[in-house]
């Protein structure tokens, strides 16, 4: 019987996803990143850990890196999300994604949206001061494959273009 | 999981009003423990959750010697703050020991105060004993593996752990918690804050039910003095502590005039040590006070095999933070 979900446990939510307004009815309980996959068929957004453990599945929140399996898709209402999907612009790619395939950042590749995502906000923070803070400043996303020594060149090389 | 009902309050009075007026009723802030508990472990299982993220308390302001930070400020931004990394630079320390910067763009510093233990018969719905899960029904910790545990403030009846870094120099310094429910307010010093295990470890801090946490105020410290947060841990980052201290020193002509100084990764409740504290000030800035206060601090320890090691290491943490901060290594 607890599969039941009773009318009042559906919420109304409209996302703001890479720049398009999304309208959803969802039960409570759904994450933002199940709305994401599930619902928008926004697939590029991982699920590891499902747990708060891994980074996999971060996003961008107002523009702050978020992670979210650990966020209701109801508390985002009218928020701004940005995927993996919305870094492209014009049909290129965001310069850390260029960085990361130039670098051979990945192996599996499944850490690898989360690793962008989050590489992206570092970089808007200004935590690529050198390679011990970009590692300080990624340690929450983690990469089984080991990937590491390609992934803090790739930002170094970004933060390097950047500041020139 | 279950169901639950999601309504987002509007301001900290209606707010107060939904969660006291409802004992199944739980507030949902950054998530990051709360959302953990309810959908992913299944140990929490409330029939409603009040949104409590869209109340404006994300002010940080300063008034004379204090720092009022409210509820909703995230760790992040606290960590930024100017008179933060000026006036009490291991709160930043702190901060930033803690969690990851997906996290800390999330959890809230009320969170942070309010953060469940890590404990994994805890927060394994399956285990039967668990005294703070379910009172009276043991604690699986004391007799089974158990590492990431306290040995201070703890007991037969629970040895879960405060794991949180920013609580460890807030308690250090005598923050001050602000509180609201449906009559009006009132105000606890953190060290008061916290209540210890004893019989009753469901039971972990003085709120009743539908009090909400609106604000803290964190005394500045003089000018003059220093202050260091040290992690002792696994990994390098985003990992719990084994031990961690707190210290700040204020010393002229090498005689410890002011001294604060309080632990994690060993108590039940973030951990002040008072009697180092008494022992430190007045005497000499030597490595042999710093250890005669390590000894202090750790006098009354309680361990299991797999926590015993916590012990030395807390004291060789202690030493290490005071020489740091200090600068004296005689």
């Amino acid at each position: 019987m607890e599969n039941i979900v009773s009318a009042d446990t559906d919420v109304d939510v409209m996302l703001r996803v890479n720049g398009r307004a999304r309208r959803l009815r969802l039960d409570s309980r759904v994450t933002l990143l199940d709305a994401l996959r599930d619902e928008l068929e926004l697939t590029g957004t991982k699920k590891g850990c499902d747990q708060g453990a891994c980074g996999a599945c971060t996003v961008l929140l107002d523009g702050k890196r978020v992670l979210s399996c650990l966020t209701l898709a109801a508390q985002c209402e009218g928020r701004e999300v940005t995927t993996i999907e919305g870094l492209a612009a014009d049909g290129r790619l965001h310069p850390v994604q260029e960085a990361f395939i130039r670098h051979d950042a990945f192996q599996c590749g499944y850490c690898t949206p989360g690793q962008i995502v989050s590489a992206v906000a570092l970089l808007q923070e200004g935590r690529a001061g050198s390679d011990e803070e970009i590692r300080e400043f990624m340690s929450g996303n983690l990469c089984r494959c080991g990937a590491y020594p390609n992934i803090v060149a790739a930002i170094r090389e970004v933060a390097g273009q950047g500041s020139e | 999981m279950r169901p639950y009902e999601y309504v987002r309050a509007e301001d900290p009075a209606a707010a107060v009003a939904l969660v006291s007026g409802d004992p199944q009723a739980e507030y949902l802030a950054g998530g990051t423990t709360e959302l953990d508990l309810v959908l992913k472990d299944g140990v929490l299982e409330p029939e409603r959750l009040v949104d409590i993220t869209r109340l404006p308390l994300r002010a940080i302001t300063q008034a004379q010697d204090t720092l009022c930070v409210e509820a909703l400020v995230t760790m992040s931004e606290l960590a930024a703050d100017p008179t933060v990394s000026e006036r009490v630079p291991f709160v930043r320390e702190a901060l930033l020991a803690g969690a990851s910067p997906q996290l800390r763009n999330m959890a809230t510093i009320g969170g942070n105060l309010l953060q469940r233990t890590r404990c994994r018969y805890f927060r394994d719905a399956t285990a039967p004993a668990c005294n703070k899960r379910t009172p009276g029904s043991g604690c699986a910790a004391v007799r089974g593996p158990a590492r990431m545990h306290a040995i201070l403030g703890a007991g037969e009846h629970c040895i879960a752990l405060h794991a949180s870094d920013l609580c460890v120099p807030l308690v250090a310094l005598d923050t001050v918690v602000d509180i609201q429910d449906v009559d009006g307010s009132r105000s606890v010093p953190l060290t008061e804050f916290y209540v210890l295990p004893g019989e009753r470890p469901d039971i972990e801090n003085v709120l009743e039910h539908g009090e909400l946490i609106t604000r803290i105020r964190i005394p500045l410290l003089p000018v003059g003095t220093r202050s260091g947060y040290l992690k002792v841990r696994d990994r390098a980052s985003y990992e719990f502590a084994l031990t961690s201290a707190a210290a700040a020193l204020l010393i002229e002509d090498g005689t410890i005039v002011g001294a604060r100084l309080a632990l994690g990764g060993v108590g039940t409740v973030p951990w002040r040590a008072l009697e180092a504290e008494e022992l430190l000030r007045g005497a000499p800035a030597t490595d042999r006070t710093f250890r005669a206060a390590a000894q202090a601090a750790l006098d009354a320890p309680f361990t299991v095999a797999g926590t015993a090691f916590k012990v030395e290491l807390a004291k060789r943490t202690i030493v290490r933070i005071l020489q740091d901060v200090s600068g004296v290594r005689s």
